[in-house]
This record gives structure tokens, sequence and C-alpha cells, in this order.
């Protein structure tokens, strides 16, 4: 059995990529686009191309049925899904296992597993991986003794709340009843729910992932970390590997419990656990499992010389992994860089359109993924990504000093973009000096907002 | 109701009497253009309503370039499998030569084993069946050509 013909079920940047991957493996290809899609550099490069639909996406590209028609209609033997769109809905894997479709991806019930939060955050403790320490509490007493186990501070959190609401810090033991008393009604109130729980409270959080690769029988392998810290609204914009100043013993044990997680699940394919990790207590809880291929998913790639999506598909097509755990040696840093259609002085509002002219850097130790060529149309429907530049150097200094330089050989006419505020970002001496914070683009926005 | 090449003939008459050099007509999802100076005929449809249509409704009519002048594209409303005829063995809903109305179904479009049908959305002859039985059609794909009524 040997894939033939990939059916790539998206669009933009990452269609390219999985199109370059599979041209220098030989393997066919037929792009699913919408009408607005038509003339993008993607529909260019497939060998041929299917209009799924109008361009808004529920009437194309997150259209299940008519996903698995249009492969099964043009004889692909697999699909290819991204990352967003329909990557990580269990309908469309459980479809094509249905229609003898290849899924390039885990089986539709590790999907299920790690989407939904709880029953992953359950088989973490059941992989023996850290969870952030929390829990509810019915009495007072309950309470003072769970506290002695997160150690302070905490938050006290309603149960109904989310998104930031209903959360009350404690900093002292003396404290807890009486918070807890006051949160409870307000979340009473709030929510029409008087539940409380408590967790720990991280004062100062990185955001570290670990890339998987498992072959679907166990057998699973790590291809060391990211740190997407910099971060605006959950948003990230950029990402590097290796995450900078974590302890040695702190950055193996993160690789163990990633690959004991992925492990338990026999999973199949590229995907990533996210950790958050707790600076001033150097500890980390994980977070959640992604079942797919990432947008940073080339600083990994900079580093190991793997192809992530080669392997991808030589995992969906039974052959399993590529390399062994010895054989992954990581090189150097590398550090990526998104550049989006949005402007910054407008809270970042999209900025769709069309680019009139697309200069992209190149050189020594240089990556530009993008879809944006001149005359390229960035439609208002879709996200508003247009490139990612990654750069390589021997050590964390050299790739920064290359992203640097890099940026400043980009020209975008026709759209804003974010480009002057990533430049100023990679600036900043913070991020120079550390690994930052996920507080930290907040504050940088802060200052700037203050000095205009 | 809808607009024949009569029609056309007979607004385009009409310009040609009057002392206007361009007609902007709006009908029934129908736009036509009209202008004096080497202007030809155009008659496109006008913007989808922002009004949710059901996904395999008729089928929109556009002219077909370089072939035979006037001639409708009747296009596929959805990806999917194209059928002629309601079931394996039967007659096909229609042949070339058959006279169609905008509700007239011209085809089946399977998508994983669920039916939508296409209609013709314009009344005329049919010149020519381009799509074929059994075969995908993507989206916006031309099922049939039909020379509109005159």
């Amino acid at each position: 059995m040997a894939i033939q013909r990939i059916f790539v079920a998206n669009r933009g940047e990452i269609a390219v990529r999985i199109l370059r991957t599979c041209r220098t493996l030989g393997i066919e290809t037929v792009l699913g686009v919408s009408e607005a899609d038509r003339e993008s550099l993607g529909a260019r490069m497939a060998d041929r191309v299917l209009c799924l639909g109008p361009a808004q996406p529920a009437q194309s590209y997150l259209r299940v049925d008519t996903v698995v028609q249009a492969a099964l209609g043009s004889e692909c033997d697999a699909i290819h899904p991204g990352y967003g769109f329909l990557s990580e809905h269990a309908d469309l894997a459980r479809l094509c296992e249905a229609e003898g479709v290849i899924f390039i991806g885990p089986t539709a019930d590790q999907i299920e597993a790690v989407g939904d939060k709880l029953r992953a955050r359950v088989a973490a403790e059941a992989a023996g991986v850290p969870v952030i320490p929390g829990g509810s509490a019915g009495s007072p007493e309950d309470a003072c003794l769970l506290a002695d186990t997160i150690g302070m501070p905490l938050l006290v959190k309603a149960a109904g709340g989310g998104g930031g609401r209903g959360m009350k810090l404690v900093e002292h033991a003396a404290d807890l009843a009486a918070t807890m008393d006051m949160a409870s009604a307000e979340a009473e109130a709030a929510f029409g729910d008087a539940r409380v729980y408590l967790e720990r409270y991280v004062r100062s959080g990185r955001h570290i992932e670990v890339q998987l690769l498992g072959d679907g029988e166990g057998r699973v392998i790590h291809l060391g970390e990211r740190d997407c810290s910099v971060q605006r609204r959950y948003q990230k914009l950029v990402e590097e590997t290796p995450a900078p100043h974590l302890p040695p013993a702190t950055r193996a044990a993160m690789h163990e419990a990633a690959v004991r997680f992925a492990a338990r699940l026999s999973y199949r394919g590229a995907g990533t656990v996210e950790f958050l990790y707790d600076v001033p207590r150097d500890a980390f809880y994980f977070l959640e499992m992604n079942a797919r291929i990432q947008v940073e998913h080339p600083v990994t790639e900079k580093v190991t010389g793997i192809d992530l999506v080669a392997e991808q598909i030589a995992i969906a097509d039974g052959r399993g992994l590529g390399v062994s755990q010895a054989d992954v040696m990581c090189d150097g840093a590398a550090i990526e860089c998104r550049i989006n259609a949005e402007d910054p002085d407008r809270d970042f509002a999209p900025s769709p359109g069309t680019v009139s002219e697309a200069h992209w850097p190149q050189g020594e130790g240089i990556r530009v993924d993008t879809h944006v060529v001149d005359g390229a149309r960035i439609p208002p429907f879709y996200d508003s990504m247009i490139a990612k530049v990654i750069a390589h150097g021997a050590d964390r200094a050299a790739a920064l000093a290359r992203l640097r330089t890099a940026l400043t050989e980009v020209r975008i006419a026709g759209v804003t973009t974010n480009l002057a505020f990533q430049q100023a970002v990679l600036a900043d001496p913070d991020f120079a000096a550390r690994g930052v914070d996920t507080g930290f683009l907040a504050r940088f926005l802060d200052r700037a907002k203050a000095a205009a | 109701m809808s607009l024949t090449a009569a029609d056309v003939d007979r607004i385009i008459k009409l310009l040609d009497a009057s002392r206007f050099d361009r007609l902007s007509l709006e009908m029934d999802g129908l736009r036509l253009d009209l202008v004096r100076n080497g202007g030809a005929a155009v008659a496109r449809p006008a913007p989808a309503p922002a009004v949710a249509v059901p996904p395999a409704e008729p089928a929109q009519p556009t002219p077909a370039p370089a072939r035979e002048a006037g001639l409708v594209e009747v296009k596929s409303p959805l990806l999917g499998i194209y059928y002629r005829a309601p079931r394996p063995g039967e007659e096909p809903f229609v042949e070339v030569g058959a006279r169609v109305e905008p509700d007239t179904i011209v085809g089946i479009i399977e998508v994983m084993k669920l039916m939508n049908t296409a209609r013709a959305g314009v009344s005329g002859e049919i010149v020519e069946i381009l799509a074929r039985n059994g075969e995908l059609v993507e989206h916006g794909e031309t099922l049939l050509l039909v020379r509109p009524d005159r």
C-alpha cells in the first residue's frame, strides 16, 4: 500500500506547504478550494483543483461530506487536513475510516479523547503527567487542607465562570475562608451557581509545547519543544525552539511527560502536548494536546532537519516512524515570526485586500512559508496570517539576528500588516535577553501605549 | 418570469431608438447591462441575495464564452457526482434537443449518498450535455448548454 494521490483539504500557506512535500515525494495532489481561492498559489501548484463551494468556510472548507466526496470522486487515497478547519473534527476522520480513505492524522477516537478538556485532564493524570494542582472543596476545613497541598498564592474560581471571569486571588492562607465566601456569593449572583474551586496561581507562566510523532502502535518519539509565550489574547505571534533558559532536567521531564501521555493513547501521527511552565516554581502543568500539524512546526523542522509533513504521510501510509528517538538531533536554534494582514494601530483589525507587491527574504538559514505572491488576494473570510518567516542559527542570538535582518527585507504593498510591530517585538531587550512569559506582550503593548 | 432572447432584442431596439447610451435592468435575479457604443448585450446573474439559499436550487445561468453566441451555461450548484437519470437504467431526465423551463430537473448531484436535484434555471433548448454521467463535477462546473428562447 502506498499513497499515490492526496487530497489537500485546506488553504493558504499550509496548503502550499503540504503540496511542496507531496511534490518532493512524487505524490499527486488534488486541492479543494473555495470560490475565493481559485486563483491562489496553492491552486496553481496542485495537479488538480476542485471548487468545494462558496467563499464562506461553512459552505466549503468546513463541509465534511463535500470534502470526502471530492476526495473519493478524484480517486485520492488520502486526505491531509492541515491545521484549523476540519483538522480536529472527529467526523471527518470517522467518515474517512468508513469510506476507506486514509486520514492523515490521528484516529477519530484519539481526536475525541484529546479534544474534550476534562477527559484529557483525566488521561493526563492517569499517565502521570502533572496537571495544575487544584480541586473543589466543600467545607472550610476541606478547603484549608486542599490549600495546603496547592500552596500559596492560589485562585478561587467560579465553577460557572470562564474566560477570566469569576476569579479571586488569595495570597495568604488566613484570607482563604473569607475570600471563598465572597467568591461563592458573587458566583451565585453572576452565574446562578455558587460552586467554587481552588487552583494554583501561576504568577509568571510560559507556554511550552512538545512536538511528537506516534506510529499508532504505541511507539512515540519527541522532536524537542517550542516556546510560544509571545501571545496576544492566546494568538501566538513568535515561536522558537529550544525554549530559552529552561533547566535541562525540566526540559527532559517535559519531553518524557508528553511522550507518556501520547504513548498511553497509542497516538498516531504528528501531535503536540502543550504545557504551562510555572517559572517561579520551576514546574509544568498539562494544558492540552493538539491533534494536528501546527502553524509553528517549521522551527522544529529547521533544527531537526525532519520534514514533519513527510513523516505524517509515512505514518498514515502504515510505514511507521522514519526515525528513532536516538536519531533526533537538535542543531542550533530557530525562531518563527508570523506576518498577519492586520493593523496594530486599529487594535489588530484584519486588513484584507489585494497584495500588489510581495517580496520575501532569502538567504542562509532563512525559510518563508507563504501563499502570498504579487497580486494575491487576502479574502476577508479566513485567518489573517499571510506568512511565517523562520530563521535558523547556531544559537538563539544568531537566529534572532538573522530573523531581524530578514524582516527588514520584507516588502508588502496593498494591505496593512503587523510587520513593523513584529520588528519592535523582536527588538525588545527583554525578549532578546531571555525567555519571556505569556504576560510579556500585554506589558509591551501597555508600554507602547504609554509612550505614545 | 424570465428574459428570453426575443425580449432582449426588443429592449435593444428600445435603447437604440432612445437618446440614452446605457441601460441597466435588474429583474428576477437577472441583470442586463446594455451599452450603445461597441458594447454587446451582457446578461449575467445579479449578485447573490443576502438570504440563505438551499444548496440545490436552480443553477445560475451565465453566457457561454466563444461558443455559439447566446448559449447559457447551466452550472452545478454544488460539488458531487452527476447523474443524468433518477436511477441506473432509467431514462435520463433530459437529452440534447429537449426543451427546458427554469424548474426542469436536469440531473442529480450526489454528495455522500445525499441526492440533490439540479435544475435548468432558464427556458430554452438543450444544445449540449457536458457533464458525464457518474462523474465528479465541482461547484460551479457547467453541466449543459442551453439555447435560450427567442
